[in-house]
């Protein structure tokens, strides 16, 4: 699969747009971690899922970038963004949303990266795929978990069914344990 | 009469002028929809109270939507002083954007010459379109929250909760009525659904062959009136328009915004949304462009620029069916609308598809029918046994608290201050203090005389 | 497309995720930066597939199972601190701290239950 990788310049079209979409993710997800106002983190974070959707859409997985809009951006931040709204988080900057240990936190963070991107880029140098339109479409996936990945997807339900659940219980006060 | 129209491979060959001149058609199509959706809103509505409606500006009142369109934009932009600016600002345009992208994959028709070009009468279309119209659906939710929350005020935020806790749930009760179409059409993708749509099936049934009707509102009429039920309440709409309740919460999550052109910015959003989900339910169950029977006798009804036609009077019809429903229905109360989407929609969704299905499986020519059988038959006796057990626990507990909320009152009624309360006996008349006809007899108030 | 490019986006990604966690106080700014970690997996595991070019594309499966599993997570998680919330008015995690060892160095600012 890696028998003539093409050479890292010039980019091609697609590269192109997948690094700026990198760079939009990266850069909103950054701003998600050092804002200054918790509203504005939740909307740079849609940005960032936006940006990796269309990454995903750049890597031919048209499929998973649907749903990655569908329950990222339309669901799971909006839910955080109810969580913000219902612990009466304050309009406009607050001033202690970072703990004590930023700079620890700032000097782990910089180690992981740079471990991490000397592996990969010591690993993957040479790796290329080439894009071909269709693989990620609805039909391949969808006999794919209907076939071979039924089990986990059917623990998978189960454990959605539990949180549900939990969910539910942890957040209704009505609800008491048994007399 | 079967010309089962564009699939997925007859797209992207378009060259860009011709996709912008569809972009500016559909843009400019559902600009002047919203504006005469608006005046037939009123006007149809006031024809169901008797009364006129509009009919001042222009003929009929025809441009009374232009004349409120001009006045909006005229007047002064308020920018209340603590709002949070971006968010306040940002709020309009990001419900109003989704509204129009959505539009981009409905079929309005079939392969039309257009300017010496071959075309399909649809802007684009993807493998999983409908999951795009889902998507943007899913986007516009934004703008509602945003806007309840960048208003920094009370009456705002409550609406943008209570809306885009409605608009998700109801999300996902239309998701889920969208499955047995999926299922039955084998595809995601809007211009392959209406192929599908194309020609019925026959039913054998003792020899015979009947036709049966090719739209899937017939055959998935479930389905079909779940998804009629969320679409009201996806585009906030009576009777789930609780976030602009007036009543309780003056004008939800648009309170802060005043008559100007961003409020126009969400009465067009709202507008749109309406058009899309009409849009979606023609395509998805009602035939999308394809010729209603009579006329579909007719060889030349689903060729050329005449499909264009139906989808118009369809789309009219369902925008009809919108009005007639927000004339007839009172506003639902938040509870309700919340156990409604949860408790009733959601469960009878989920327990549709399972049956779809099975009839879908049940159908396959490699199937095994007799085990398919079975095991529905067991899934049906093990959910009837577990409602059973349930409601029999439910039962009794019911008795048990019936019959100690009586052995209270008969106690209390021999004894009233038993409960430790000081009681007046139970079957006192209610006075309150005054005895009506001792009321002096009030002077009637006028309404505007203040 | 070099798979070298989506891996590098996604190693970065993670490492400002792990940043975050670290580094927030707020329990639902901790929680965004969870999902940004997540989210790097998932670009990990869609650029992989489309490397390797699995035929049972296990990769992209996997990442709309991670999609469900996050999703869930979130749900019990904003559950988790909206209890909290209720109890302690305050959801900073580092004043969460009734579980600590040694209560004599414990923050005189913190609100009692």
């Amino acid at each position: 699969m890696t028998l003539q990788a093409p050479g890292f310049w010039p980019p091609t079209g697609p590269e192109i747009v997948f690094l700026l979409l990198g760079v939009v993710a990266l850069g909103s997800a950054l701003l998600v971690v050092t804002t200054r106002q918790l509203v504005h983190a939740a909307l740079w974070l849609v940005v960032c899922f936006g940006a990796l959707a269309g990454g995903y859409l750049v890597l031919t997985a048209e499929f998973v970038a649907w749903v990655q809009v569908l329950i990222y951006v339309g669901a799971v931040v909006v839910l955080l963004l109810f969580g913000i709204m219902l612990t009466r988080a304050p309009i406009g900057r607050s001033a202690d949303l970072d703990s004590g240990n930023r700079w620890a936190a700032a000097l782990v963070a910089l180690a992981t990266a740079a471990v991490l991107v000397t592996v990969v880029v010591s690993g993957f140098r040479t790796a290329y795929a080439p894009l071909d339109p269709g693989q990620g479409a609805a039909k391949p996936l969808g006999s794919s978990i209907f076939r071979t990945w039924v089990l986990p997807f059917e623990a998978l339900s189960v454990l959605l069914l539990a949180a549900l659940v939990g969910a539910i219980v942890l957040s209704r006060t009505d609800i008491q344990g048994r007399k | 009469m079967n010309n089962p129209g564009p699939t997925l491979s007859d797209f992207g060959h378009d060259p860009l002028w011709i996709s912008i001149i569809k972009a500016v058609a559909i843009f400019v199509f559902l600009m002047l929809g919203v504006l005469f959706g608006v005046w037939t809103e009123r006007k149809l509505i006031s024809r169901m109270q008797h009364r006129y409606g509009p009919n001042r500006a222009g003929k009929f009142g025809l441009l009374q939507s232009v004349a409120d369109g001009l006045k909006m934009g005229l007047k002064e932009d308020l920018m209340p002083r603590t709002v949070d600016k971006v968010i306040y600002f940002l709020a309009p345009v990001v419900i109003a954007v989704p509204a129009f992208l959505a539009f981009s994959v409905i079929p309005f028709g079939p392969m039309v010459w257009m300017f010496g070009h071959k075309t399909p009468l649809q802007l684009t279309d993807l493998p999983v379109a409908v999951l795009l119209v889902l998507a943007t659906a899913s986007i516009g939710v934004y703008g509602i929250v945003l806007a309840g929350w960048g208003s920094r005020s009370p009456y705002a935020i409550l609406g943008g909760l209570r809306s885009s806790a409605q608009v998700v749930s109801y999300e996902i009760a239309m998701g889920l009525s969208f499955v047995a179409v999926f299922l039955k059409a084998g595809t995601l993708s809007t211009s392959e659904i209406v192929a599908k749509q194309a020609g019925g099936g026959t039913w054998d049934i003792f020899g015979m062959h009947i036709p049966t009707p090719s739209w899937y509102v017939f055959s998935l009429i479930p389905s079909f009136l779940i998804y009629a039920v969320t679409m009201l309440g996806e585009t906030n709409r009576v009777p789930f328009d609780l976030p602009e309740g007036e009543g309780e919460l003056v004008g939800g999550f648009h309170t802060e915004y005043s008559s100007s052109l961003k409020f126009a910015m969400f009465m067009l959003a709202e507008y749109v949304n309406v058009f899309t989900v009409s849009a979606m339910a023609i395509t998805l169950f009602l035939g999308g462009w394809r010729a209603p029977w009579p006329i579909s006798l007719w060889d030349g009804a689903n060729t050329g620029w005449w499909p264009m036609l139906w989808f118009f009077a369809k789309l009219a019809l369902a925008f009809a069916f919108f009005v007639w429903v927000r004339a007839s229905l009172p506003r639902v109360r938040y509870d309700q609308l919340m156990a409604f989407g949860w408790k009733v929609l959601i469960p009878l969704n989920l327990g549709w598809i399972l049956l779809a299905a099975t009839l879908q499986a049940l159908r396959l020519p490699e199937s095994n029918r007799n085990g398919i059988l079975a095991f529905g038959a067991v899934v049906v006796i093990a959910g009837l046994g577990i409602w059973l057990r349930f409601d029999t626990v439910n039962q009794r507990r019911r008795e048990a608290r019936a019959a100690e909320v009586e052995e209270e009152f008969e106690q209390l009624r021999e004894e009233p201050a038993a409960g430790g309360f000081p009681v007046p006996p139970l079957d006192l008349p209610h006075y309150h203090g005054v005895v009506p006809s001792a009321r002096a007899p009030k002077e009637e108030v006028t309404s505007g005389s203040n | 497309m070099h798979i070298v490019y989506p891996v590098v986006v996604s190693a970065l990604l993670f490492s400002i995720g792990v940043y975050g966690v670290l580094a927030r106080r707020n329990a639902i700014l901790v929680l965004m930066s969870v999902e940004l970690m997540l989210n790097a997996v998932n670009l990990n595991l869609v650029a992989f597939d489309v490397w390797l070019r699995d035929r049972l594309h296990g990769g992209q499966v996997l990442t709309l199972f991670v999609i469900v599993i996050a999703a869930a997570e979130v749900g019990l998680g904003l559950a988790i601190v909206l209890a909290v919330f209720r109890n302690r008015k305050t959801i900073d995690v580092d004043r969460l701290r009734d579980l600590s060892e040694d209560l004599t160095e414990a923050d005189p600012e913190e609100v009692r239950p």
